[in-house]
């Protein structure tokens, strides 16, 4: 024999019109009745106090009333439901005949679970017991902000508080388990949940949204070739920078026009923040512990924008590494902070790569080859000179490449009067600057201002150090 | 009401807020004494400086105005660049 539950709340028309059903439904069926808002309601019959509302949030009620089937065979299992009142449906369901009681249909009300920010709160409180981090609780009088700085999480700034409801919200962005591991975070390689991630997003100002960008970030960071660990423990300036490219950089609004390496785009400044943060906290990557560099740079706190892919003549990084246009990918580089390239009289494409290549040979050092890379952030405006020339990216970074081989007597130790530089034996040697695939091209920037950037690497870039790496966003 | 937080860390080391470690040996640390300003705290004091001086270790002494009241920011941040530990005399 079949159960059923109906679920009801008196502040609704169509609830309170079946009412006069309710004790016929008792004497004919197995049915449980339960109430959203008044367990005086349905009068005259049994009724479940609901007004916590677990019930119909553990049965994700979207309407009421709603007749829910049950078979208990084999425990109880739904097997079909119907919302509002139509007649056909219940006799189906229930097998009685309504054809003198009622209208043939009337639709029902939103169940109270919908009520405005009840979802969440109800997810917190019926849906995060399995929500596997410690709780910490801050008492009367403790301020929150001051709490979170006390026990070390912050990066200097201030922190949003990470509540039950925050988190359960941020949870919503991504489709994954808050349980699935994404791996170990260097330097204590601890293990590294969604959940956790979702906590240090809360904590950097992330919307929920953002948080398949901030995951494949994470996961970015964790691979191999990145060499977090040594990025993280190196004395040198470098941070991971977060380049994002495809459809999802426009639809969380990432600003990679006017200011884009700059503050103000709140999906830029906490998503990079975020990524900081789990290796911080999650890690335990700290200055002057594990984080022993002598400077750092101001990009440690959050480093993060995106490629302007609009009306480029030239195809996006991530496209260049092998995605599609429509996927949406995050690349890490780990960067140093922005060396500005000012040329507002180049108009051929052969000038402006010169004042390219003269600043690019600076980065790091003068005198320095071969360690670390670079990205190049050309702007419209720059890039406008390239498109009426015609010249494809592949192109220019060939022109750079030729520009950029140097004379090994330049880069000798003392050279220059200069005692930092390589050995000897390349004194007769055309060394490059950059290893094979070490400069890379990304456009960003406003539509005024014929200025491009150099964000130079780590002086140990390539396969002893860190790789440049692109990870596919995923939900 | 109790606010309730999730914690971000993976959780290696205990709940709350530890206290920083305490030093192994006071040999080369410079030590604060923090007079509070309560009656006979400065007695107390001069034999802790007593002791510590017989096995050179170097003091500093401070008051705070009044017992009433909380130390002046001025006075923390000067006890907190000019010494690595401090003993308070706290009652009288």
């Amino acid at each position: 024999m079949s159960q059923y539950v109906l679920v009801v709340k008196e502040d609704c028309e169509t609830c309170r019109l079946l009412a006069s059903l309710t004790k016929r439904l008792i004497d004919e069926l197995d049915i449980t009745i339960y109430s959203q808002d008044n367990p005086e309601f349905p009068a005259g019959v049994p009724v479940i106090d609901d007004t916590e509302l677990e019930y119909s949030f553990n049965h994700r009620l979207e309407t009421v009333p709603t007749l829910l089937k049950f078979e208990n065979e084999s425990g109880l299992t739904e097997l079909e439901r119907t919302e509002g009142w139509d007649r056909n449906e219940w006799q189906r369901l229930t097998g009685l005949n309504f054809l003198e009681d009622l209208p043939a249909f009337r639709p029902g009300c939103g169940s109270k679970t919908l009520d405005p920010g009840m979802l969440d709160q109800l997810a917190v409180k019926f849906g995060s017991a399995d929500l596997e981090a410690r709780r910490l609780a801050i008492e009367d009088g403790e301020d929150e902000i001051e709490a979170c700085y006390d026990r070390g999480w912050s990066d200097g700034l201030p922190l949003v508080p990470p509540t039950e409801l925050r988190v359960v919200k941020m949870l919503q962005g991504t489709r994954r388990a808050p349980s699935e591991i994404i791996g170990n975070v260097p330097p204590d390689y601890a293990p590294c949940s969604v959940l956790k991630v979702a906590v240090n997003a809360v904590m950097a100002g992330c919307k929920p949204e953002y948080m398949p960008v901030v995951l494949a970030a994470v996961e970015a960071a964790l691979l191999d070739e990145f060499c977090m660990h040594g990025l993280l423990a190196t004395t040198y300036f470098s941070g991971p920078m977060v380049v994002v490219n495809g459809p999802i950089s426009r639809a969380i609004g990432m600003n990679s026009k006017g200011n884009a390496l700059g503050q103000g785009n709140r999906a830029n400044a906490t998503i990079g923040r975020a990524l900081q943060l789990v290796i911080r906290n999650v890690g335990g990557g700290k200055p002057q512990g594990v984080d022993r560099a002598a400077l750092g740079n101001p990009g440690k706190y959050t480093f993060c924008f995106a490629e302007d892919e609009t009306n480029s003549c030239w195809d996006s990084y991530s496209v260049e590494k092998g995605f599609d246009s429509q996927d949406s990918a995050v690349t890490l580089f780990a960067a140093d902070g922005v060396q500005g390239i000012v040329d507002q009289k180049s108009r051929t494409p052969e000038s402006l790569c010169r004042s390219f290549a003269a600043g690019l040979r600076v980065a790091s050092h003068p005198k320095m080859v071969m360690a670390a890379d670079a990205f190049l952030v050309i702007t419209p405006e720059h890039e406008r000179v390239f498109r009426d020339a015609e010249w494809s990216k592949t192109r220019v970074k060939a022109e750079l490449e030729s520009l950029l081989q140097i004379d090994g007597a330049e880069l000798v130790m003392g050279a220059g009067g200069i005692a930092e530089g390589l050995p000897d034996k390349f004194a007769d040697k055309v060394v490059p600057k950059f290893r094979a695939g070490g400069l890379n091209i990304v456009r960003a920037g406003g539509g005024a201002g014929m200025f491009s950037a150099i964000i130079a690497g780590w002086g140990a870039s390539g396969s002893m150090g860190s790789v440049p790496v692109t990870v596919k966003v995923g939900h | 009401m109790t606010m309730v937080l999730m914690d971000p860390t993976a959780e290696l080391n205990p709940d709350g807020r530890m206290p920083l470690p305490k030093p192994k040996s006071l040999n080369g640390l410079t030590v604060g004494l923090l007079n509070i300003s309560k009656p006979r705290g400065d007695i107390f004091l001069d034999r802790i400086d007593d002791l510590l001086g017989q096995k050179g270790i170097q003091t500093k002494r401070y008051s705070k105005p009044t017992f009433t009241r909380i130390a002046p920011t001025e006075l923390k941040q000067q006890i907190a660049t000019e010494c690595d530990v401090v003993i308070e005399a706290l009652a009288d």
